[in-house]
């Protein structure tokens, strides 16, 4: 018997094979310039919109009240959303890699239900520092869950899900507790840290906050194949020269830290961690190469897109941002689930 | 000499195995249900370490490797891979080259030996299909092919036939001989005991986490020992095992 696995490749033409290659294959290029671009328009567009009309010219001559809308009411609130949209989307597409979970979030392990936790003590309290509370909480349940979850010389992802999502239970009694506890205008505040919200902070902040998600998301980003690797499994990964303890515990630890970083600043702003990472991969494929770049870059645009409407639409009322990121995004989600079912690719 | 083993043991699955493998050639790992056979091409394809006795790769402990530095030199087909998101075949096939450098771009000798890889185990049709709407033997294929990827002296397989279809299991089969010929140690885990008898130059048998038998198959696959150690009759005839004959089976 002489049937060798190549008889049938060497009849197919050579050429054509390169024929049926789907538009997403040409290179991990054209999808991380369309996103940079996309970013930079809505950085550029979004502060010069709002309910009150902003003269361009006059606001960078330094002319009041147009340079003061523009540069300390609007930018910092828009470079916030890109930021925390970032290390949202960011974070999503690491939890789902590192837990191989489609359904994982940045907020799966607890690390933002931490620092709401800080948050609500502080404002029960009477603290001003409501940011560095929020930081604390979330640095005190990130390091609980790791430490529940290791295991000699590595972390069990699956004790670290469990790990998670008891964590996030026991903070949501911790804040019913204290809520319970609280005075009218405190459970006001309360309900306000919850539902999440973009406010404009300080320029130092955001600096702060820049520092954190721009070099960790150009670190995971340039390890791309590497996550790829782990998205499949971890013996998977080890067998082609990865040491999985590093990029796991890496991973969660970077994750947390954008996770915390962006909850102590804007509250708990749900589904862009877990739907930007999706639609990204629906379109552009599972390559971590694309989908961290591209996650990092449309997260931000997508979260500034949702909070100038929701500063917008029913001016000056604002709506919470996560009623927009859920009701813009939603929808526009299940068509992509819908559209694509039939190709296979769910 | 590859592989050496002495008293090799593990948490679970393998108790005590002292053994060594060729530079090249086919060698079978058989045994019943948990005897510890993928526990021990686990253990050699280096991903799990936490292992007792000691284990060398070219007279180096299997620990003391660098990952990548091994991966260069052993590649591991496990039995099953389960995706969860979209990789294409092309994509999964390319992991395999993750050892040699692993920078961002694909290089052209990536590329190269992808499709080198892909060609051989007849799979470019459908490179750029989602890994997870490929039936059980089309995966096999695409896993074996992310393996050759990665340049291997050493080839480790767990069940490799397990989802193939008649024509398939039997080119993989020719596949394999064939890279042993050329130079390859290629180390199945199987059950299938006439391709053991026919195809391997080496047979460990396990039984229990031990290497009950280690040597030619002719020798380690008699009728008397496949009795003893899977409860089932044998005879050998024209060179083929035949089973549960006296029990009328």
């Amino acid at each position: 018997m002489r049937s060798d696995l190549t008889q049938t490749a060497a009849v197919a033409p050579v050429e054509s094979k390169r024929a049926a290659v789907s538009p997403n294959q040409s290179g991990p290029a054209r999808p991380i310039v369309f996103s940079l671009l996309a970013l930079i328009t809505v950085l550029v567009v979004a502060p010069l919109i709002g309910s009150t009309h902003v003269d361009l010219s006059r606001a960078l001559q330094g002319v009041s009240p147009d340079h003061e809308i523009l540069f300390y009411a609007r930018l910092p609130r828009v470079i916030l959303a890109a930021l925390s949209g970032a290390a949202l989307a960011i974070t999503g597409v690491l939890f789902q890699c590192l837990l191989r979970d489609p359904l994982a979030e940045p907020y799966t392990l607890g690390v933002s239900s931490g620092a709401s936790v800080g948050a609500v003590i502080a404002i029960c309290l009477g603290f001003q520092a409501g940011g560095l509370a929020s930081l604390a909480g979330a640095g005190s349940v990130l390091f609980l869950v790791l430490g529940i979850a290791w295991e000699g010389r590595r972390v069990s992802s699956f004790t670290l899900l469990l790990a998670g999502v008891t964590m996030n239970s026991m903070c949501f009694a911790i804040i019913l507790f204290l809520h319970n506890l609280a005075n009218f205008s405190q459970s006001f505040a309360i309900s306000r840290w919850l539902m999440g919200g973009i406010d404009a902070v300080e320029y130092s902040t955001l600096a702060w906050l820049a520092a954190a998600v721009v070099p960790v998301s150009i670190l995971l980003s340039m390890r791309a194949k590497q996550w790829n690797l782990m998205a499949v499994g971890e013996e998977w990964a080890s067998s082609r020269g990865i040491s999985t303890n590093v990029y796991t515990t890496a991973g969660y630890v970077a994750g947390a830290l954008l996770t915390g970083l962006a909850t102590a600043l804007t509250g708990p702003i749900g589904f862009v961690g877990l739907i930007v990472p999706h639609a990204l991969r629906l379109r552009l494929g599972a390559d971590h190469r694309v989908l961290l770049p591209c996650s990092v870059l449309l997260g931000g645009a997508f979260l500034a897109l949702c909070d100038t409407l929701s500063r917008t639409v029913l001016a000056p009322t604002e709506i919470p941002v996560g009623v927009i990121t859920a009701l813009c995004g939603g929808p526009f989600f299940i068509w992509l689930l819908r559209s694509k079912r039939r190709s296979l690719w769910m | 000499m590859s592989f050496r083993a002495e008293h090799l043991a593990y948490e679970y699955g393998l108790a005590d195995a002292s053994f060594t493998l060729p530079e090249s050639g086919f060698v079978a790992i058989a045994g019943p249900n948990g005897a510890g056979k993928s526990t021990l091409i686990g253990i050699l394809a280096g991903v799990r370490r936490g292992y007792r006795g000691s284990c060398l790769y070219e007279s180096r402990e299997l620990r003391a490797w660098d990952r990548a530095a091994f991966a260069r030199n052993v590649a591991f087909l496990p039995q099953a891979v389960r995706l969860e998101f979209p990789f294409t075949v092309e994509q999964v096939v390319l992991m395999g080259r993750t050892p040699f450098g692993g920078g961002w771009f694909d290089t052209q000798e990536d590329v190269e030996a992808a499709e080198e890889a892909m060609a051989t185990t007849d799979i470019a049709v459908f490179r750029d299909r989602d890994f997870r709407s490929l039936s059980g033997g089309e995966r096999q294929r695409v896993l074996l092919a992310s393996a050759l990827a990665q340049k291997p002296k050493v080839l480790l397989l767990d069940e490799p036939a397990t989802f193939l279809d008649l024509r398939h299991a039997m080119a993989m089969q020719a596949l394999l001989s064939k890279l042993a010929r050329e130079g390859m140690l290629v180390v199945a885990v199987t059950h299938d005991l006439n391709l053991a008898l026919r195809h391997a130059h080496q047979v460990l048998l396990l039984d229990q986490g031990r290497v009950i038998a280690d040597g030619a198959p002719e020798d380690v696959l008699g009728p008397q020992s496949i009795e003893a150690i899977f409860g089932v009759d044998a005879v050998l005839q024209n060179g083929y095992l035949r089973f549960g004959e006296r029990a009328g089976v």
